[in-house]
């Protein structure tokens, strides 16, 4: 056994700790574990850990508290929430108040990895910075633009179509992108549903979420095939799809304002 | 005994008749006895006067013999039953009987009885005088005697036997008595007559009635009755059968009509709350589910990752992983239904998203063979809704008319129009203030779901706060503590402790006190203060008038679906496609239209087709006030 552990997993329900910790496992990686919202979050504030992974149902109160507990403690541990309860209000959500990352349950073992995966590079980044003493090596979301939660961000056009692509945190938490699996055309997108799927050079394929819901009207080609662009300018050239969006309004609000992040 | 409302109208008809005839027949007989002896008596009379006549001359020679056999003959006649001449003195001169020649009658006897009854003997007799009606015995047939006196005349004292002096005046008297018996016979036979008509017309008159009061009163209460009991026991699907076009007529047909209602509002309730907690409860066991299934899908992808190297385990473990997700797809399905989303609303043309749902169902309509026939409002307005549900509703209603069609071929037909519909009940108050500004609307307290508005009340000693319904007209007002409704009470605003009660106007009902708030921009509302009855009024709102609904009709010439299973179709997991469905169709669709505030209702009939219509409102009044 390392010192400490890497992973924290907190569910009330034994079988799914054990799933997760076998994962974990797979790739190497240690973990702890908490069966309630009390014993977390002591967990939580007396160690450190690289990554937890928590259910939103746990007995007494759920997994938005832990991210509220966390914003107001001013952890920076990232999350991964998963739930069996699987409904795009509670993804919207998670991601809203702060998780990186959102899996429904029953989730297959390659997803749980490539999550795993985003969310360990991702504490490795803050590590560096912390070392570093400097800002996240990332390239900030333009001002005007929206995200949905760190994946994923929209820009509202002029004719009132949306462009949809993948923030520079989620091209920085994958390894050298292989291949780009898009959508087509007239497609419809569904808000904090997969929407793209990249297959990466480690042999994992990391599904990306919309930002918001609408009709595909165009997609960007000029990714198939050369993948570099979206890692050198994810939020101009690299954009990926162009949508009429269905309901805009009410799909914003759940969307984090890029210009809070300066 | 008079519990029924025939008996009692039978009877009062009756009694009506029995007063009528029976006082018109005693009339009747009255006077037909009257003219009756009005007859005998001038016959009488004028027999009198012939005899009179007849014997004058005979007594002016003083032929005894001859005047006697005058009186003898006549005295034969059997309707005559006495004739007899008396002189002054009361002595029986001339008698058909021989043995009452030279008696004297008594001066109270009967045919003295009308000159001589004051003691002091008249002279002049009236005609209507002479005569009298008497009995001989108490048991006997009356009988009519007359008396006409014979006067001295020139002729009588002149005459040669010289029988009689000049100075008196009269002579003697010709009393003749006539029996009535025939007469009474007569009455009698009418009296009879007239009583067996009189009984033959009431018993008539209560048979008639009874007949048309059985006919038009009695078998339409009867089954009124029998159609209230039905209802009240729960029965809501009994129907009373056509009872004509007056009054009960049309009572039974708005009771019908009532029923009708009363079981549609039943089912929509029913299905409400069914659906609500069938909701939670598909939520709770989706939850539950999933875990377990993670369990399953991780380790059994473990187990296929280690069999590497044995191909048929290899095989055998897919199988598992595979239908673990297979599951998981169905349980996604469960969640989608259970579901309680706030719709994500936009304002959406409803004509365009038919034709939406219309384009993804295209192929398999022509595959079916069955021919879309669309009829559209094309003025009709857009409506907030959520465009892709809205979607899933007509795609789920397109699929069952296709299964229901089957590849035979078929009509699909597609109609929208606008209705109107009252805004009372289904309008709610989102805004409230009090004339200094304070809002009144409550988010803790809520009823039906929604915001109250809360009220300061002050009644006696009392004080607390009253909560509003906010739902315009329907009153399920809740009181933090018990409001005596006889009192008059002081409403005032929470904050600033303002009165709202509105001292100008008073409660049309019950005559107490209003209350009035102020609702921004849309004039005021007002109610009863004392709570005595559901008093509300928005002008406001009423004067926008009735609401207006989008109403889509989808109708297919399928195979309908049959009376026992029409309540069901709504409710989740409920199937008649066998494998190929999951039986959350339907019940999706009522799920959306239901978050919408809408309706959705279904006609059918077995091997016609089935018609599902659906109501949106046109402004989302719950959301836009």
């Amino acid at each position: 056994m390392e010192e400490r552990a890497n992973i924290l997993i907190i569910d009330d329900e034994k079988v799914i700790i054990d799933s997760i910790a076998k994962i974990v496992d797979l790739e190497g990686y240690s973990y702890d574990y908490a069966l309630d919202f009390q014993s977390a979050l002591e967990k939580i504030f007396s160690n450190y850990y690289n990554l937890i992974i928590c259910d939103i149902m746990l007995p007494a109160r759920d997994g938005f508290q832990i991210l509220y507990e966390l914003e107001s403690k001013r952890i920076e541990t990232p999350v991964i929430i998963t739930t069996g309860y699987s409904t795009i209000e509670n993804a919207v959500k998670s991601l809203y108040l702060g998780a990186i990352d959102y899996i429904p349950k029953p989730f297959s073992i390659d997803e749980m990895i490539s999550v795993i995966k985003r969310g360990m590079r991702y504490s490795e980044m803050i590590c560096q910075k912390k070392k570093n003493k400097n800002n996240l090596l990332l390239v900030p979301c333009p001002a005007k633009y929206y995200r949905l939660g760190y994946s994923c961000w929209m820009n509202k056009e002029h004719d009132g179509s949306v462009i949809l692509g993948a923030t520079d945190f989620f091209i920085k938490t994958i390894e050298p992108i292989l291949n780009i699996e898009l959508m087509n055309v007239t497609d419809t997108l569904a808000q904090a549903m997969p929407s793209v799927k990249f297959s990466t050079k480690d042999g994992l394929a990391h599904q990306m979420f919309a930002a918001i819901s609408g009709k595909i009207i165009a997609r960007n080609e000029k990714l198939i095939g050369n993948s570099e662009l979206i890692e050198k300018d994810p939020y101009f050239e690299g954009w990926i799809y162009k949508i009429i969006p269905s309901e805009l309004e009410y799909e914003m609000k759940q969307l984090i304002p890029c210009s809070s992040d300066r | 005994m008079l519990r029924k409302i025939g008996l009692k109208l039978i009877l009062a008809v009756s009694i009506t008749a029995i007063l009528i005839i029976g006082v018109y027949s005693y009339f009747n007989i009255k006077s037909q006895s009257e003219v009756l002896l009005a007859e005998v008596e001038r016959h009488a009379n004028q027999l009198i006067e012939t005899v009179k006549n007849s014997t004058r001359y005979a007594m002016l020679l003083n032929q005894r013999e001859h005047t006697l056999e005058i009186i003898n003959t006549i005295g034969k006649d059997p309707a005559i039953k006495d004739i007899r001449i008396l002189n002054k003195e009361g002595e029986i001169i001339y008698s058909p009987r021989k043995e009452d020649i030279g008696k004297m009658l008594d001066i109270q006897a009967q045919s003295c009885y009308a000159c001589h009854a004051e003691n002091k003997p008249l002279e002049k007799l009236a005609i209507k005088e002479r005569t009298r009606i008497f009995r001989e015995h108490p048991d006997s047939s009356r009988i009519l005697g007359i008396v006409n006196p014979i006067y001295n005349e020139q002729s009588c004292y002149e005459a040669d036997c010289h029988a009689h002096p000049k100075n008196v005046k009269v002579l003697g008297v010709l009393d003749v008595t006539i029996s009535l018996k025939e007469v009474e016979k007569q009455i009698y036979k009418n009296e009879i007559r007239e009583a067996v008509f009189t009984i033959i017309a009431i018993t008539s008159i209560g048979f008639i009635i009874g007949f048309f009061v059985k006919r038009w009163v009695d078998r339409p209460v009867k089954e009124l009755v029998k159609a209230t009991e039905q209802v009240a026991s729960g029965n809501l699907n009994f129907k009373i059968s056509e009872l004509g076009n007056d009054e009960l007529g049309s009572l039974a047909k708005s009771f019908n009509n009532m029923t009708k209602k009363l079981d549609e509002t039943s089912q929509q309730l029913y299905q409400s709350t069914k659906m609500a907690s069938l909701g939670q409860l598909a939520a709770g066991v989706a939850h539950e589910i999933n875990n377990p299934l993670t369990g399953v899908l991780t380790y059994s992808s473990f187990l296929l990752k280690r069999a590497k190297d044995n191909p048929q385990l290899q095989e055998d473990l897919s199988v598992i992983v595979r239908e673990t997700i297979r599951s998981r797809e169905i349980v996604k399905g469960l969640l989608d239904f259970a579901r309680q989303s706030t719709p994500k609303k936009s304002l959406i043309d409803i004509n365009e998203i038919i034709n939406r749902a219309i384009a993804v169902v295209n192929n398999q309509l022509k595959i079916n063979r069955i021919s879309l026939q669309k009829n559209f409002d094309l003025e009709l307005p857009k409506i907030t809704a959520d465009a892709n549900q809205i979607q899933q509703v007509f795609l789920n209603l397109f699929m069952n008319s296709i299964d229901a069609i089957g590849f035979n071929g078929g009509t699909l037909k597609v109609k929208t129009a606008q209705i109107d519909l009252s805004p009372k009940g289904i309008t709610q108050i989102k805004n409230a203030l009090c004339p200094k500004t304070h809002n009144l609307i409550d988010q803790e307290n809520k009823i039906g779901g929604m915001p109250s508005i809360r009220l300061k009340i002050k009644s006696n000693c009392n004080e607390g706060f009253v909560y509003l319904d906010p739902v315009y007209g329907k009153s399920r007002h809740f009181g933090g503590f018990s409001i005596d409704r006889n009192t008059a009470h002081n409403i005032s605003c929470p904050t600033c402790n303002v009165s709202l009660i509105d001292k100008n106007e008073k409660c049309p009902k019950c005559g107490g006190a209003i209350y009035k708030i102020q609702v921004p921009e849309q004039g005021f509302i007002e109610g009863c203060a004392s709570f005595k009855d559901d008093w509300q009024r928005w002008k406001f709102i009423d004067s926008l008038g009735e609401k207006k609904f989008v109403e889509i009709e989808i109708s297919d010439s399928g195979c309908g679906i049959p009376q026992e299973n029409i309540y069901k179709i709504f409710e989740p997991f409920f199937s008649t496609k066998g494998q190929r469905g999951t039986g959350l169709g339907l019940s999706i669709v009522w799920g959306i239209i239901d978050n919408h505030k809408g309706t959705i209702s279904v006609e059918s009939e077995v091997g016609k087709g089935t018609t599902f219509t659906i109501r949106l409102p046109q402004e989302e009044s719950t959301d836009n006030i």
